[in-house]
């Protein structure tokens, strides 16, 4: 669709509000792997802000999406693809220490150098990941 | 309150990742395929939220602490490490996969149906085995 870009704008303003929101109020780095992962290692501390955090992000869209009747995340049926994927997801943004969120939304607009690099990476992997995948070996 | 805020953000950053498009993995395939029909939604997106974050981290470097008390992160390690490089290309992999990376799979929890699941539970798996690999890469590094 023509509009899809717009929305893709105001939907990306939307998320830099939530990070804004988190740095200037609770003063902590909105990256989504930092909160799940701190509370399924028990590494982080702010253990009830992470659930809070969390419970936000899961039932407003549920929310929203229930309220419009339905929307579809249109996942591979593959449910081998998808176990190595959300494996690929969990360790790499673990070993990495964030991911689009932290370090792409939140690591690039502070110039860290770390969170360029890493979304270069990430988009770098991805990009030949979906040639590999699509179109030498068929399977997503 | 510190808690109320949280929610807040959550639920603001789940309605920017559903209006976004961000939640459906067609969108971010798309994104990532330069080979196929190309789709540039995402950097409309990234673009749209690092363009706010740009003036948040202003806004922070000119205040002493957070509006509910606290501290401001500590600057960002200038280092680039072994673990940041490998761990985000093990990343992008499986987000090139799935279309789906840890904040889109969270907001679509409720209606993503048992794919969607399946995936948040190997992502927690992927997340409980991550310290040793961390760990090992440290090792080799120094």
């Amino acid at each position: 669709m023509p509009q899809d870009w717009l929305y893709g704008l105001l939907g990306g303003a939307l998320i830099g509000v939530a990070a804004a929101m988190y740095l200037l109020l609770n003063g902590r780095i909105m990256g989504a792997s930092g909160i799940v992962g701190g509370l399924v290692d028990g590494s982080g501390g702010f253990k009830s802000e992470r659930l809070a955090f969390l419970a936000g992000l899961v039932l407003v869209p549920g929310a929203v999406v229930f309220a419009q009747g339905g929307a579809s995340t249109h996942l591979t049926g593959n449910l081998g693809v998808v176990i190595i994927a959300g494996l690929l997801v969990g360790i790499g943004t673990r070993v990495a220490n964030g991911c689009t969120s932290g370090h792409g939304v939140c690591g690039i607009s502070r110039l860290s150098l770390r969170g360029i690099v890493a979304t270069l990476f990430y988009l770098l992997a991805g990009g030949v990941t979906v040639v590999l995948a699509r179109h030498l070996l068929g399977v997503i | 309150m510190r808690c109320l805020w949280a929610f807040g953000a959550g639920g603001i950053f789940g309605l920017g990742l559903l209006m976004s498009g961000m939640t459906d993995t067609r969108k971010v395939i798309g994104w990532l395929d330069v080979f196929g029909a190309w789709d540039p939604t995402l950097a409309f997106v990234l673009g749209g939220a690092v363009c706010v974050m740009f003036v948040a981290w202003r806004v922070a470097g000119q205040r002493a602490t957070p509006a509910l008390g606290g501290s401001f992160p500590t600057p960002p390690e200038p280092k680039l490490s072994r673990n940041l490089m490998v761990g985000s290309v093990l990343f992008g992999m499986g987000w090139g996969l799935s279309g789906l990376c840890p904040g889109p799979a969270m907001a679509s929890a409720l209606w993503g149906g048992i794919g969607g699941l399946v995936f948040l539970a190997a992502m927690v798996a992927g997340m409980l085995a991550a310290p040793p690999i961390r760990a090992r890469l440290d090792t080799a590094a120094s």
